[in-house]
Formats: C-alpha cells, structure tokens, sequence
C-alpha cells in the first residue's frame, strides 16, 4: 500500500521534472519521443487497470482508444474545442465499455481474452469500411499546430493516469477489485460485487484509454481512422505493462520508457531487423523476467548474493 | 440465387481450412491451457515452405505436405522446447500472460524474418492444374480448393484416430480434461504437452501449405488467421476435434452469406459478432462439453 504511494510521488516528481523540458528549447525529436513515452505511460496504466489490477485481459483495449480517437477528432476537426472533444471521446469509450461490459464479463479467463479481441476487430474494420479515407488536418490547423501544447496536455494525461491508479491502488475499492483477480468465488463469497466492481475497473480503465486515444487524434496530423483501432494498440499496451510489471504503479511508467526507447533506437539502428530483435527481447522477457522490470532489481540483488556466497 | 450458391460453396471449402487451422490452436489451447497467439504465424511459416519446395525444386504443393507437415513437427518440438516449456510450468494466471508475451514476440520475430527471407509482396503457389474447376449444374469448383477440403478433413480424421487410438493420444486428452488426476495415472503430462503442441504446429504447417495453394501468402497475413483460428476454436468449444472441423465450415459459409447480403467488406465483421453472441449465450461453444 505504502508502497504504491511512495511511487506515486517518485512519478508524479519526474513528471514535474518533465515539465521543465519545453523551457530548455529542445529539438522536435527530443519532445516527440518524449510525447510518445507519455502516451505510452496513459494508454499502459489504462490497460493495467482492467488487466493488471482486475485481472481480466482485454485484448480489445484499442476499440476504448480508437473510439476516443475517432470521436474526438472528429469533433475537432468540426470546431469544438479540443478539451471539450477528448471528453466527448471518452465519453463515447464508456459507453460502449457499458454497453458491452455486462455480456463480455460473463467469459471468464481466455474466452473473455478471444471475446474482446473479436470486439475490437469489429470496430476496427466496420470503421475501416465506412471511413476508408485518410483524415488529415485542415491547412491553417496545420500552420497554427503547436508540438508543446501536445507535450504539456500528454504530460497532464499520464500524470492524471498514474494518480488514478495509485488512488485505486490504496483504495477499499482496489481491494475489491484485487481480490477479484485472486479468486472471483472467494471474492463474491464474502460480499464483493464482482460485476460491479469489474464494471468500474472497464469504466475507469476505457475513460484514460479514450484520452489517450482522443490525444492521439489531437497529435497526429494525418492518419486513417482505422489506425488508432488497430489490434496493435491493444499489444502495445499489453507488452509495456506486462515488460514493466502488470499489476504495480511503476511497471507499466518503466516499461513504457524501456519499449519507446528501445523500439526507436532499434527502428533507427537496425532498420530492417529491428522487429525481430524486438520479438526475441520480448521472448527473452517472458522467459527471464516473468514478473516484469520491477522485478529485475530483486533478481540481480539475489543473483549478486548467491555469486559472492560461493 | 447462383451466385449466392456460389458464394456458399466457396465459403463451404475456405470453411475447411478455417477448421484445420483452429484444430490445431484448439489442440494447443485445450491441452497445454497456453493460447499461442503466435498460430497464424506458424500457418505462414508451413506456407512459405510449400512455396520454397515448389519454386525452388518444383515440388508439387500437396505431395510437399509429407515434407511440409513433418518440418511443422520439428519446429513444433523445437518451440516447446525452447520456450512454451517453460510457460507450462507456472499457474494458470501466469501462464496467459507469458504466452501472449512470448506469443506477440515470436509473432513479430517471425513476421519479421518472413518479411526478410520472402519479402513483403503476396505469393501464391500456381500449379499446372490451378485452373481447374468443376462444373455441377450451374456451379463452379474450383479442383485444388476441393482437394485441399479433402486435404483438411482427411488430417482431422487422421488427428481423431490418433488422439482416440494412440496411446500417447489418449494420454493428451487425459491430460486436457485434468492434468492432475492425468499425472496421478502415471501420464508423463510434460511429454503430453510437448506431442499436443508439436501436432498442433504440424496442423498449422498443412494449413499453411493449403492455403498457399489455394489462397495466397504473405507475410502479415498471421494475425488473421490467428483470429480466424480463435473465432472457430471458440465457435466450437474445446474438446471436439469434428466439432471444431464443423466450427471452420460453418464460419465460412456465414462469411460467405453475409458477403453476398451486406457486401464483401463486411464480411469478416460478420464473422465476428458471431463469435461474440456464441460466446455470450454459450461461453462452453457450440460444442463445448462442460
């Protein structure tokens, strides 16, 4: 419990730090890899929230943020502000986490796995085929664009994530929702309402999805609509949580650095190749690093004593 | 009314294939409770290897199964060795989760390497006898597609027979339905593991072969076959290798009704929200037994 607090405050102190960047006048490249891990950090805590603390694996993550996309770039576009547009986004992410929610969440374990990935890919290509054109930013939406503004409303979004998860983390209502992913019997058996609380680990979960897609919509000059749909957001999101640590505050803040990082040195360094080296990193993850990074630091310190014992 | 029977029965023989790939992820997913996202992957691997017999040493593709389907095996042993092995040997909770970490990371390795050895552009194995179809009444069938449905149904009645006269065969269904009462019985439940997820990989490479026949190959075309393998696995439910069989039939001929009454594009969406009512109404599947 405590713990997770400590976290909170290291992040949310980075994050602060962070702030400070634009000040400095930094190159473009600097702010968009920056702006990436960011909106790498929200979509993973997103994803950690129903997966990680509820225990449900949703692999429909990216239908929650193509929705915030869609609708908040299309409200956009069309002259609402865009703060006002990323919460119609959301909006329209939780209601279709409601309207799905109480059907998905009657699979259990894989099934409720295949279940939402089916879910995702029905929107992905229904969008695909009513939307088949690229959406591209007005002219003078182009002129006026600001990569800061960008930056500072990704910063705020992560910040906003890694609060809400620490405030479910320490919460009566976290409890209910971990023990949930313990044991759903046992759980139910002494007084949780699982639907409910699963209810509210979606409704939570797809709101910072939907943002996060809505910021998307926000950065992105042109892209297709179906993009931010792509089964890929879901693996994005699941990899960084799950390299990090599923389940913690801090695992999915450190993977999102490792996976951004490493993806565009990798991508830049060994073009053609890079997905590969990729793939077998994650391999290597699973095998070595069952638990994630968080957990690297214990194995080595146990690793390191055994050496020096012998 | 013709092109709707002609739709059906194009749909009826992909349905085929769709059944032969869920067999095996099916086999792989009852057995080892380990879901290898990595499945589509495997198909374009079995694939890509009926293309190099056939390009480079003029193999027929359906004669190239008795190499293709052998190699699958290998490969099959091979990955279980040297990475689903470990998955199996945590609990369930964890076991998920390291699979689909391990499954998107052969997934992406693999798609990658296919990009570099075969690039990026569609491939198709085409026979002197490609063209071939034929004609009953008003229809027309295309012969490779009929003998690959042939091809499809012939392995799942080979894998029925193993898997209910084999000893080792039995042993893997033991071990799907209970692994520790399987393991109180004396079952070697590690060797059930490594011979299901071997003749699941096996599975794949055939269908891959098929698919390059009849169908066309590239490398991104795992991801789509995966779900296609999912939707039948759980369309189906576990435990019925017929049923499963059945499953890939049945989503053909809906993708293939629902092309002719709301357009091609929404084809495969069809298929999908299928999948999603089944689920809901039956989380066992059509055939499931629970």
């Amino acid at each position: 419990m405590h713990a997770e607090r400590r976290w909170a405050a290291v992040i949310l102190l980075a994050f602060a730090g962070l702030a400070l960047v634009p000040l400095a006048a930094p190159r473009d490249d600097t702010l968009n890899l920056l702006f990436l891990i960011l909106l790498s950090v929200t979509l993973a805590q997103s994803w950690n929230i129903i997966a990680g603390y509820a225990g449900q694996v949703n692999l429909g993550h990216a239908a929650f943020f193509g929705l915030g996309a869609l609708v908040t770039r299309t409200l956009w576009i069309g002259g609402t502000p865009v703060l006002v547009a990323m919460a119609a986004g959301a909006g329209a992410a939780v209601a279709f986490a409601l309207a799905i929610g109480a059907a998905a969440f009657r699979l259990r374990g894989a099934y409720f796995a295949i279940g939402t990935l089916a879910l995702g890919e029905i929107l992905r290509i229904t969008t695909g085929n009513v939307l088949a054109e690229i959406s591209t930013l007005p002219a003078a939406a182009i002129a006026g664009y600001r990569l800061t503004l960008r930056y500072y409303l990704a910063l705020v979004l992560a910040a906003l994530a890694v609060a809400v998860v620490a405030a479910l983390a320490t919460s009566r209502l976290g409890l209910g929702i971990t023990a949930l992913r313990e044991d759903e019997d046992a759980a139910e058996a002494s007084g949780v309402n699982a639907l409910r609380l699963k209810l509210t680990a979606l409704v939570t979960s797809t709101t910072l999805a939907g943002l996060a897609g809505g910021l998307f919509a926000y950065y992105h000059i042109s892209y297709y609509p179906q993009h931010p749909f792509s089964p890929h957001w879901t693996f994005d999101a699941l990899l960084v949580t799950y390299i990090g640590g599923v389940g913690t505050l801090h695992g999915p803040v450190l993977g999102a650095v490792f996976y951004v990082f490493l993806k565009e040195y990798l991508a830049t360094r060994w073009v053609d190749l890079h997905l590969l080296i990729f793939g077998a990193l994650f391999i290597g993850g699973g095998l070595l690093l069952p638990g994630g990074l968080v957990e690297a630091g214990g194995r080595l310190r146990r690793l390191l004593r055994s050496t020096l014992r012998r | 009314m013709i092109i709707l029977s002609q739709q059906l029965v194009l749909g009826f023989m992909i349905g085929g294939l769709y059944g032969l790939a869920a067999v095996g992820l099916s086999l792989i997913f009852g057995v080892l409770k380990v879901l290898n996202v990595a499945h589509g992957e495997l198909i374009m691997l079995g694939g890509y290897g009926a293309y190099w017999l056939f390009a480079l040493l003029g193999f027929d593709p359906f004669a190239s199964l008795l190499l293709v389907v052998p190699l699958s095996l290998l490969l099959g042993l091979g990955l279980y060795c040297a990475l689903f092995g470990f998955v199996v040997r945590t609990d369930e909770e964890t076991r998920i989760k390291n699979s689909l970490l391990i499954g998107f990371g052969l997934a992406l390795a693999l798609h990658a390497l296919a990009v570099k050895l075969w690039t990026a552009d569609e491939r198709g194995i085409t026979t002197s006898y490609a063209g071939s179809v034929l004609i009953v009444g008003h229809l027309a069938i295309p012969l490779v597609r009929l003998a690959s449905l042939a091809v499809a149904f012939a392995l799942i009645a080979a894998l029925h027979l193993l898997l209910t006269r084999w000893r080792w065969g039995r042993a893997i269904r033991a071990t799907a339905d209970d692994w520790q009462a399987a393991l109180l019985t004396g079952i070697d439940v590690r060797r059930a593991y490594l011979l299901a997820f071997a003749l699941g990989t096996g599975l794949a490479g055939a269908a891959g072969t098929l698919v390059s026949v009849g169908y066309s190959i590239s490398p991104s075309i795992g991801l789509e076959w995966t779900l296609k393998a999912l939707i039948v696995v759980v369309l189906a439910g576990l435990g019925s290798m017929f049923g499963t069989f059945v499953g890939g039939l049945f989503l053909g001929l809906a993708e293939a009704a629902s092309a002719a009454v709301f357009g091609g594009p929404y084809r495969e969406v069809v298929g999908l929200v299928i999948i999603f009512a089944v689920l809901v109404a039956r989380p066992q599947g059509l055939f499931g037994a629970r």
